[in-house]
């Protein structure tokens, strides 16, 4: 019985582990291949580790390539935009949605889920006219604009609003608080894992959003780094090494943000599911 | 502060939850709504705290009308029988609160919610979060945030049913000491017949949305108006046997197998009654009222408890430790006076 028991546990660490590694090796390529000197490259077979850890000359050459710096400040200016607005509608919506009581509350929330089976490709187009019209192609408020609320974040936040007893609600009413105070004092506070899960999940997909910049930026100077990535690699050659140095600038950020909250994330997606 | 209820109705889409409901409850009391559950004894108390809003009738705190007005507006602390602390604040945060909303200056308030804490004997603990408490004292501090605004009245919801025995007689006689310190009128529900008994000034007894009868515990014991109430009050229960009068005006089994002699003729001939006998309310021969088959003793420490047959009815009644009986032997049962009733059988009123 014990010894069936290891085996199995045996089998489910295997596989976890292969999975981790298949997981984690494009991430080790791309850094290691960034570390690595012309003549590293071109070594047969090609090696596993960079000859020397500390060459940072390939970010070196990438920042003077290409402005990496105004990107990731058009990025970071983007993402934390598009988190504090749509952070804000997210809450307020989840609260009406969950809290107050009005005429075809769920009809109206039943329409918005149905929503989200509409592909984010067939907006692209009314967006664009929208933003056009707005007079916002080419900047980057164009980059927000469209961005301002989600569904889906409101969904998880609204069911784990649900989940928090009625008689919080009706014993902050009794002492006199508003549906507003209740809001920020009682229940943005007891959501934070919820809002953290949700707040970094946006800040990934803001981070990373590449297909709408594409679309909307044209100047060099109103890129983001997805984009200036991928502008980088036509315009500057195929050198895999300094490709590799601007991917690690794009994507490290987010790796230090997930390591820093992953808790949230997993504990936040599993509470927000619970009940519903 | 008096409690004036006039002609209260609570409607849901489908039920009646509370039904036409007056009463006078007096001020400066601890007041016990009882009745099993779903009788309205909740629905009410949310009524009187202004969560639900009413259907019909009115509701008045001292001279003014409060049917219409928002709960914060009315002036009551209520505690949530699963006490509705804020699980993100300390116990200081929690009780301080109420007067944050009202935006007492924060020394003030600290100051407050340190008394509070004192009264209600939880000040050792201001720094802990809610779950890092058991649930006696969770319900302290819930009384204490209720109480921390001078509520005209105080109302709490089950507030002994999520407690283990033990620490559920604690924080009774808590509940009657915090109570008469700060002589607020209080208001709680509990289903638990032994919990209203013991502790309140009067007991409100509901059934189905409708008030049963109201007065002090003893009175409600000793003189029930209904076979319900009678019912309902004391452990263990009252024994209910069904059947009629006679020409002698006795009380004779629906099924003719035992005539038990009643102390007091009040049933007219002929009449269906139900005759309630209080376990206490029996002792043994030498004179009797009828005959009783002892079916078995139970020794329950200072008393025995037995089960007896009068006819095809069982009963179960104490019986004095030192009677000489056992299973099996046929007794001389005497009635009391005290403790036997005769209720009406179709409108279960006493007669």
């Amino acid at each position: 019985m014990k010894l069936h028991f290891d085996i199995k546990k045996f089998f489910v660490y295997f596989f976890l582990v292969i999975g981790a590694l298949i997981m984690i090796f494009p991430f080790y390529w791309m850094i290691v291949n960034s570390l690595k000197t012309g003549q590293d490259m071109t070594a047969y077979p090609p090696t596993w580790f960079p000859s020397n850890w500390f060459n940072f000359d390939n970010y070196v050459v990438a920042f003077e390539k290409a402005p990496f710096q105004i990107y990731f400040m058009n990025s970071v200016i983007v993402t934390i935009s598009c988190l504090l607005i749509t952070t804000f509608t997210t809450i307020v919506g989840a609260f009406a949605f969950s809290r107050l009581k009005f005429k075809g509350r769920d009809l109206l929330f039943s329409l918005m889920l149905g929503l989200m089976m509409v592909p984010f490709e067939m907006l692209v187009i009314t967006n664009y006219t929208t933003v056009a019209k707005l007079g916002l192609i080419d900047t980057l408020a164009c980059l927000v604009v469209p961005f301002t609320s989600s569904i889906f974040y409101t969904y998880i936040l609204r069911n784990f609003f649900l989940s928090i007893p009625d008689s919080l609600y009706y014993s902050a009413r009794i002492d006199g608080a508003s549906n507003w105070k209740y809001l920020w004092r009682i229940m943005v506070p007891i959501a934070k894992p919820s809002l953290v899960t949700i707040t970094l999940l946006n800040a990934i997909t803001c981070w990373n959003s590449f297909y709408w910049t594409l679309l909307v930026i044209n100047s060099d100077t109103n890129r983001t780094l997805p984009y200036g990535l991928y502008a980088f690699m036509t315009e500057g050659g195929s050198d895999t090494k300094l490709m590799m140095a601007a991917a690690s600038i794009t994507v490290v950020p987010m790796i230090i943000l997930f390591l820093f909250a992953r808790k949230y994330i997993v504990n936040g997606v599993a509470r927000g599911g619970l009940k519903g | 502060m008096r409690i004036k209820v006039e002609h209260l109705t609570k409607r849901f889409t489908d039920t009646v939850a509370v039904d036409d409901f007056s009463m006078d409850f007096e001020s400066g009391k601890l007041i016990a709504l009882l009745g099993p559950s779903g009788c309205g004894k909740s629905t009410m108390l949310n009524m009187l705290a202004g969560i639900l809003p009413v259907s019909d009738g009115h509701i008045y705190f001292d001279d003014d009308d409060v049917t219409d007005m928002p709960p914060q507006k009315r002036g009551v602390g209520l505690v949530f029988q699963n006490y509705a602390l804020y699980p993100h604040m300390t116990v200081l945060e929690n009780i301080c609160f109420p007067l944050e909303i009202q935006k007492v200056n924060k020394n003030e308030r600290i100051a407050k919610a340190k008394e509070m804490a004192r009264l209600v004997h939880i000040d050792e603990y201001l720094d802990r979060k809610p779950k890092e408490l058991s649930g006696g004292q969770q319900q302290r501090v819930a009384i204490a945030r209720a109480l921390i605004k001078n509520p005209r009245l105080l109302l709490l919801d089950e507030p002994l049913s999520n407690l283990d025995a033990r620490l559920r007689l604690e924080m009774r006689e808590e509940i009657r000491r915090i109570q008469q310190e700060t002589k607020v009128t209080t208001i709680f529900v509990t289903h638990d017949q032994e919990e209203a008994m013991s502790i309140s000034d009067s007991i409100v007894l509901m059934r189905s949305g409708v008030l049963m009868q109201e007065d002090i515990p003893q009175v409600l014991y000793d003189d029930p108006n209904h076979v319900f109430v009678a019912s309902f009050l004391g452990n263990p229960p009252i024994n209910n046997l069904d059947g009629y009068i006679n020409d002698d005006g006795d009380f004779v089994l629906d099924d003719q197998s035992a005539v038990i002699r009643l102390n007091e003729k009040k049933g007219t001939k002929g009449e269906k009654v139900i005759l309630g006998i209080r376990p206490e309310a029996i002792t043994i021969g030498p004179d009797y009222n009828t005959k009783a088959e002892i079916l078995e003793r139970y020794t329950m420490g200072k008393e025995e408890l037995a089960n007896i047959k009068i006819g095809t009815a069982e009963l179960r009644v104490y019986i004095s430790r030192d009677q000489d009986c056992r299973k099996g032997d046929v007794i001389d049962l005497v009635l009391r006076d005290k403790g036997v009733f005769l209720f009406d059988k179709t409108t279960g009123k006493r007669l």
